[in-house]
């Protein structure tokens, strides 16, 4: 056990060296390496609700915009005066602690709300959950542009910059840690067996509700992370990048990656990071192709690329003794 | 007073295209329960199709809403036949995404061809204004209370008094059984989607007549907020569609008349909100035990 964690520590710091180190890169690169691991974020979040606990939420845009937005008003607002308040530590050590505060206080804001919005809906069986997840998001994205303390429809400008690959790298395995140990746990059994059977695993003694919303909150709280990371990253912030298509394109990223798989998550947000990069050079084609091959995986692979299986390292192992086998009977 | 009446009024103008949109949402959830992304889509072709029957082919306003309506209605069961029919058997998450990703194609497409700037829709019905005491009533909005009410009536006499209409129900009430009465599941489908979509391609050309102008983003908002609708009258209901859809209308008017129009897109959704808390199955709906 204890090796365990001695050994993520090692991750950790090789990861946060690279992170550093791809400081080097180009920044298209830089940048879109970025992007991939707060999409990762948020689909392996997503992924929890909708393909771990089988509960149908398309509001994922909702809990971002709350997370990024309070995460970065605090940055803007009180960030100045915090870190000064912290002037026997260096500044920019100072500057790190007070964002990762203030992430996780936008993270919990988020939560906070999925609660409010998941008990009195998780109650409610089928679509009911993704029309008012649906409703949540958009009924949080007109408060935002009626809120003048955040800019409103002009957006909100002048947040400082902390997000870097480091952080977005640290978070991404908090969350990438967080979820598959939640899912190898007992609880994460019962989460699953809700969307295998609900009445089955009600049957067994299950509290149904109870996994539902602990399922839902924590992958509130991820999005309202990936909310702050975002906000922190490109230093400004508008509503229209909360709309439904943003949560359509979280969604899109764990149905084409596969539904309950970790790994596709992380696939299915590469794809969704590159994909429209890859087809920038088609212009005006650029979405019509981005529909076709949307339209073609569902017809194709209505499972999604991994389905609900996990890609490991094991394979390799299975290929090479089966083709070990094979040689064997072939030579008998 | 008579402020309230007018926007009552102006309300229940704006009502009866939602309700119109929202019958499609709901005949389709009803019988494939499906949340038909691409319905709002289907609307915006429908006023463009609308668009180019009075514009460039000279059609009189009532040729040209039927001819819209009828190339909408073959519109849906292309959308049927090509992007759903092959998933009757998937997950229904992945049938869901199809419909996004037909959504997404249709604007597009409208992008592509014609660009995204909003288009002035051709004015075939000169505006005329009525005076009662001092509410004020257009010419414009008689004729889309008429007209859906009308569509409304028809489409209740399909449902209820015809074969096909009995075919209807019985599929969205159990499909295997009505199979096993030697239903043709797939042509019942294929007509609800035709007959779903006929109506919201005459709410798009209502609305070119009545807002004056269209572009391939008008579907979106339209869309969810009729997707809205449906619920709130108790999706799969088809009088419930009709009455959510005023309901809305009126709420929306009233909202952005008192209170503040900025807050208007949200009113649809705090409304849902509330009717899922209180009331989930919808006004109209019975609350349906899952048995084993």
């Amino acid at each position: 056990m204890r090796r365990n964690y001695i050994l993520i520590f090692i991750i950790v710091i090789i990861l946060v060296y690279l992170g550093n180190l791809a400081k080097g890169l180009n920044p298209y690169f830089y940048q879109l390496l970025v992007f991939w691991g707060i999409n990762s974020i948020l689909a392996l979040s997503l992924n929890l609700i909708n393909g771990f606990a089988g509960q149908f939420s398309i509001g994922h845009a909702g809990f971002m915009a709350v997370g990024g937005y309070f995460s970065s008003a605090l940055s803007v607002y009180q960030g100045e005066k915090i870190i000064s308040l912290l002037n026997f530590l260096p500044l920019s050590v100072a500057q790190e602690i007070v964002f990762f505060v203030f992430l996780i206080l936008g993270g919990l804001i988020s939560a906070i709300l999925g609660l409010i919005v998941g008990i009195p809906t998780l109650r409610l069986k089928g679509d009911y959950l993704a029309i008012a997840t649906l409703g949540f998001s958009e009924i949080v994205r007109v408060a935002i542009l009626n809120l003048d303390v955040v800019g409103g429809p002009r957006g909100f400008p002048g947040i400082p910059q902390r997000t870097n690959l480091s952080w977005v790298i640290l978070w991404f395995i908090i969350c990438l840690l967080l979820i598959r140990n939640l899912i190898n746990s007992s609880h994460g059994r019962a989460i699953i067996s809700i969307r295998e059977d609900e009445i089955a695993s009600e049957t067994m003694g299950i509290n149904t509700t109870f996994y539902k919303v602990l399922a839902f909150v924590i992958g509130a709280f991820f999005a309202g992370i990936a909310g702050g990371l975002f906000a922190h990253y490109l230093m400004m912030l508008h509503p229209s990048s909360f709309t439904f298509f943003r949560s359509v394109e979280i969604l899109l990223m764990i149905v084409l990656g596969g539904m309950g798989s970790i790994t596709g998550s992380i696939l299915g947000a590469f794809m969704l990071t590159i994909l429209p990069e890859a087809l920038r050079g088609f212009t005006y084609l650029r979405l019509i192709i981005y529909s076709i091959i949307l339209i073609g995986i569902m017809l194709l692979r209505p499972q999604g690329i991994m389905g609900g299986k996990e890609f490991s390292f094991s394979i390799f192992r299975k290929i090479y003794t089966r083709v070990n086998k094979n040689e064997n009977i072939g030579s008998k | 007073m008579e402020n309230i009446v007018q926007q009552i009024i102006n309300g229940i103008s704006l009502g009866s295209i939602y309700a119109l949109i929202a019958l499609g949402y709901t005949m389709v959830y009803g019988i494939l329960r499906l949340i038909n992304f691409a319905h709002g889509d289907i609307y915006m072709m429908g006023a463009f199709l609308g668009y180019f029957a009075l514009s460039f082919w000279n059609f009189s306003f009532p040729m040209g809403l039927l001819f819209a309506m009828g190339g909408a209605a073959v519109l849906g069961i292309i959308i049927e036949r090509f992007a759903y029919r092959p998933l009757r058997l998937a997950p229904r998450i992945s049938l869901l995404i199809t419909a996004i990703g037909v959504s997404f194609l249709l604007e597009n497409l409208m992008v592509l061809w014609l660009g995204a700037s909003p288009r002035p829709f051709p004015q075939k019905i000169p505006l005329e204004i009525y005076f009662i005491g001092n509410i004020v009533i257009t010419n414009r909005q008689i004729i889309i209370i008429l007209v859906s009410i009308i569509l409304m009536f028809l489409l209740q006499f399909i449902v209820l008094k015809t074969k096909v209409g009995k075919a209807m129900r019985a599929v969205s009430y159990d499909k295997e059984t009505a199979l096993m009465m030697g239903i043709d599941i797939d042509r019942i489908i294929a007509l609800t989607f035709a007959i779903g979509s006929s109506l919201a391609a005459a709410a798009g050309v209502l609305v070119g007549l009545y807002f004056n102008k269209i572009d391939p983003y008008m579907g979106i908002m339209p869309g969810l907020k009729a997707f809205v609708a449906a619920v709130l009258g108790g999706i799969g209901i088809i009088p419930g569609a009709m009455l959510g859809g005023f309901i809305l209308g009126i709420a929306e008017v009233l909202v952005s008349a008192f209170i503040s129009s900025t807050v208007r897109d949200a009113v649809a959704f705090i409304i849902l909100i509330f009717i899922l808390l209180i009331r989930p199955s919808g006004i109209l709906g019975k609350y349906m035990r899952e048995k084993v």
